[in-house]
């Protein structure tokens, strides 16, 4: 992961926005997403509401409390023949992973799904030390292939048209590149996986949550690939944040009706499965990572994302990422949640992500476990702004409007000038991309005949409180 | 300083004041009891633990309301929470009933494996050592603990599936339920199963499905590419 150029996520979304069809129908597709959560809600959890106020409340006291259940995560796991290992930071956890599968004389690894291992930049870690790493969750096997991170975290596809996948998959696995029927490219991509999955030395998978009551933990997919790998493959190892945390085995009943509703509209996910110690004739062992949590625990502002469940409606839902796709984030974790995530892993690097949202707060509403996302992205932005944020233009633009503002008959008159400036000035010098960024996508208002000061005067005029 | 002292030092200085565990709504609010076929021989301290907890069951007595509740309702309601989820449910008198219904359902099946006595298949899952050997399986046979009416799912674990690829390398796969096994919510099943009693447990609520591909909902993306549940009237 570059530390060094800041990401122009506007430049990338730009690009996005740009390319035919992508960007209405991303748009669509996700805000289909949102609608089926909510159709569902509507329709079949009356306790919705009272559902994220216990998983909210169930994190929090878990956090406030973590050193204790990681200790018990830790002796529980021990007693059922799990091999715990802890990693203070992403190149911690991918030596104790190679060493691992160093000893095994692992070739070929087979993966499902896991932001962690994203995030600690694993796979191209295991790749140099020559290991054939195969993601089995298809979307992320899409973006494998496409050499591309993925985009959205629970659909990492999305971004991708049928007919781009059609064109991967005819120059990766032979299909034909006419066929644009995502049924029979889904077939194709099971019958060259499943060769795979069962030459597979090692799997790995993450996990959605930890039970601290059992040692065990739990991994939630729809296609079922999780559990082929851990099934057939002799050795298990599970990549987990210390924050997945939860203290027992019946709190495993409100997340996982409030996981698949918020992540894709659907009641449950459709394989939830859980490890408790090593299957017959197998191996298991669990990395419990850090990598930053516990110093985010520590901050006042943003310890409360560490309470994510990974669901991804935040994405769904908000505007900026809909419109402008999960790549031009250039980070491990996207939308409203990267923007709460990302600055505190590099703030030089993601210091415009803050910025990269419309501050609607629909993240905050549909947030299953109650995460204050729009009031952390607005912390974010003042960080930033305190740490010489805002170009020099900004910063002065700013300053300047703020003590016109200040002076009632300074703003009059500004506005006055603005007034006729947009009726009189020609077009070409209003939108004029380098004075004027924001007409390059919208209108202008039209000036109304009157101004609200006018107005007010006219109609309340006599008022007491009538003050200029 | 160990990478587990180091983590758990600095958790323990920088971890936000103390908030509560909130207490979760009460089991079995129907009032009826969750059925004993659920528990394995083997009563740990844990599920004995859960049970204990039931007193629980006044304080949040409303709210968490669901349509199918009593005993009655709820093979209705698990039936079409499957259909729901792209499984199919169908009735069955006795469990030596499957096998016809398995091959009116795939006659043209080569591999049958199963892990029910009552259904010896073409192959017994036991004969399996390694997990390898089930690649081939066009049908397994299987046998949960549970069903659960909200979402559909059933409840299977490794003591069941003895091989527990029989669950996944399956291309399809069909599971027997006692009918009377089936509870009303996520929230009940887990204090009526003891999650923990084997390594690996599994809650499936229909077939392997995938939309990664133009947002399609395919099943069989990876794993069984359909799920049959056998609703069984009579116990063995």
């Amino acid at each position: 992961m570059s530390r060094s150029l800041p990401v122009r996520p506007d430049r990338r979304a730009a690009a996005f926005m740009a390319d035919g069809d992508r960007e209405p129908m991303h748009d669509r597709q996700l805000w289909d997403t949102r609608q089926a959560r909510d159709a569902l809600i509507a329709e079949r959890l009356p306790d919705w509401e009272e559902l994220r106020e216990l998983a909210s409340r169930v994190k929090e006291h878990t956090l406030t409390h973590l050193d204790d259940y990681l200790e018990q995560f830790e002796a529980n796991a021990a007693r059922r023949g799990t091999h715990v290992h802890w990693a203070r930071d992403a190149d911690e956890h991918n030596a104790i992973v190679g060493d691992l599968l160093h000893r095994h004389g692992t070739r070929l690894l087979i993966k499902s799904k896991s932001m962690l291992q994203q995030e600690c930049g694993m796979v191209p870690f295991l790749q140099r030390r020559g290991i054939t790493v195969v993601e089995s969750d298809l979307g992320e096997r899409i973006q494998q292939l496409s050499g591309e991170p993925p985009s959205h975290i629970v659909a990492p596809a999305i971004h991708q048209r049928v007919e781009d996948i059609a064109r991967l998959f005819a120059r990766e696995i032979g299909t034909d590149p006419d066929d644009h029927d995502p049924r029979s490219l889904a077939e194709a991509m099971r019958r060259s996986a499943r060769p795979l999955f069962l030459r597979a030395d090692a799997a790995m998978t993450g996990a959605n949550f930890a039970v601290a009551q059992t040692g065990g933990f739990v991994v939630c997919t729809n296609e079922g690939n999780a559990d082929i790998g851990a099934a057939v493959a002799p050795v298990h190892i599970a990549s987990i944040g210390i924050e997945k945390l939860i203290p027992r085995l019946e709190h495993l009943g409100v997340f996982t009706r409030l996981l698949a509703p918020s992540a894709t509209g659907s009641p449950f996910t459709q394989f939830t499965s859980h490890f408790h110690g090593p299957r017959r004739g197998g191996e298991l062992h669990v990395v419990l990572v850090d990598n930053g949590r516990s110093e985010r625990l520590g901050n006042e502002d943003h310890w409360r994302a560490l309470k994510c469940i990974k669901c991804g409606a935040c994405l769904n839902t908000c505007p900026v990422y809909r419109r402008g796709g999960g790549l031009s984030y250039e980070a491990t974790y996207e939308g409203p949640i990267g923007v709460v995530l990302q600055p505190s892993a590099d703030l030089a690097r993601y210091r415009a992500l803050p910025s990269y949202s419309s501050l609607c707060g629909s993240c905050t509403e549909v947030c299953p476990v109650k995460i204050d996302l729009r009031d952390q992205i607005y912390r974010w932005r003042r960080t930033v702004a305190e740490q010489g944020g805002p170009s020099a233009v900004e910063r002065t633009g700013m300053r300047i409007l703020g003590e016109v503002l200040a002076r009632p008959r300074a703003s009059r008159a500004v506005a006055s000038a603005a007034r006729q400036a947009l009726e009189r000035l020609p077009r070409a010098t209003l939108y004029r991309a380098r004075l004027n960024p924001w007409g390059r996508e919208r209108e202008l208002p039209t000036v109304p005949a009157q101004t609200f000061r006018q107005w007010y005067l006219e109609h309340r005029g006599g008022r007491r409180d009538d003050r200029p | 300083m160990s990478a587990r002292d180091a983590i758990l030092a600095r958790v323990r200085a920088n971890r936000p004041p103390a908030i509560e565990l909130p207490e979760l709504p009460g089991v079995a609010r129907s009032g009826d009891k969750l059925p004993d076929v659920a528990r394995s021989g083997a009563e740990t301290s844990e599920a004995a633990q859960s049970g204990a907890e039931t007193s629980d069951a006044a304080r949040f007595g409303k709210g968490m309301s669901e349509p199918a509740r009593s005993g009655e309702e709820l093979p209705g309601a698990f039936a079409t929470a499957l259909e729901r989820m792209g499984g199919r449910c169908l009735p069955v008198e006795r469990p030596t009933d499957a096998a016809a219904t398995v091959d009116e359902l795939f006659p043209y099946a080569h591999v049958v494996c199963s892990a029910v006595d009552e259904l010896p298949g073409t192959r017994r899952v036991a004969e399996a050592c390694d997990p390898h050997d089930l690649a081939d399986v066009d049908v397994g046979v299987v046998r949960a603990r549970l069903g659960v009416a909200e979402t559909g799912a059933v409840w299977v674990t490794e003591r069941e599936l003895v091989v527990t690829a029989v669950a996944v390398l399956s291309q399809h796969l069909v599971v027997l339920l006692d009918r009377r096994a089936i509870v009303a919510d996520t929230l009940d099943a887990y204090r009526a199963i003891d999650v923990a009693d084997s390594p690996y447990g599994l809650f499936m609520a229909g077939p392997s499905a995938t939309a990664d591909i133009g947002s399609v909902l395919i099943h069989g993306a990876q794993g069984a590419r359909s799920l049959t549940v056998l609703l069984v009237a009579e116990n063995a």
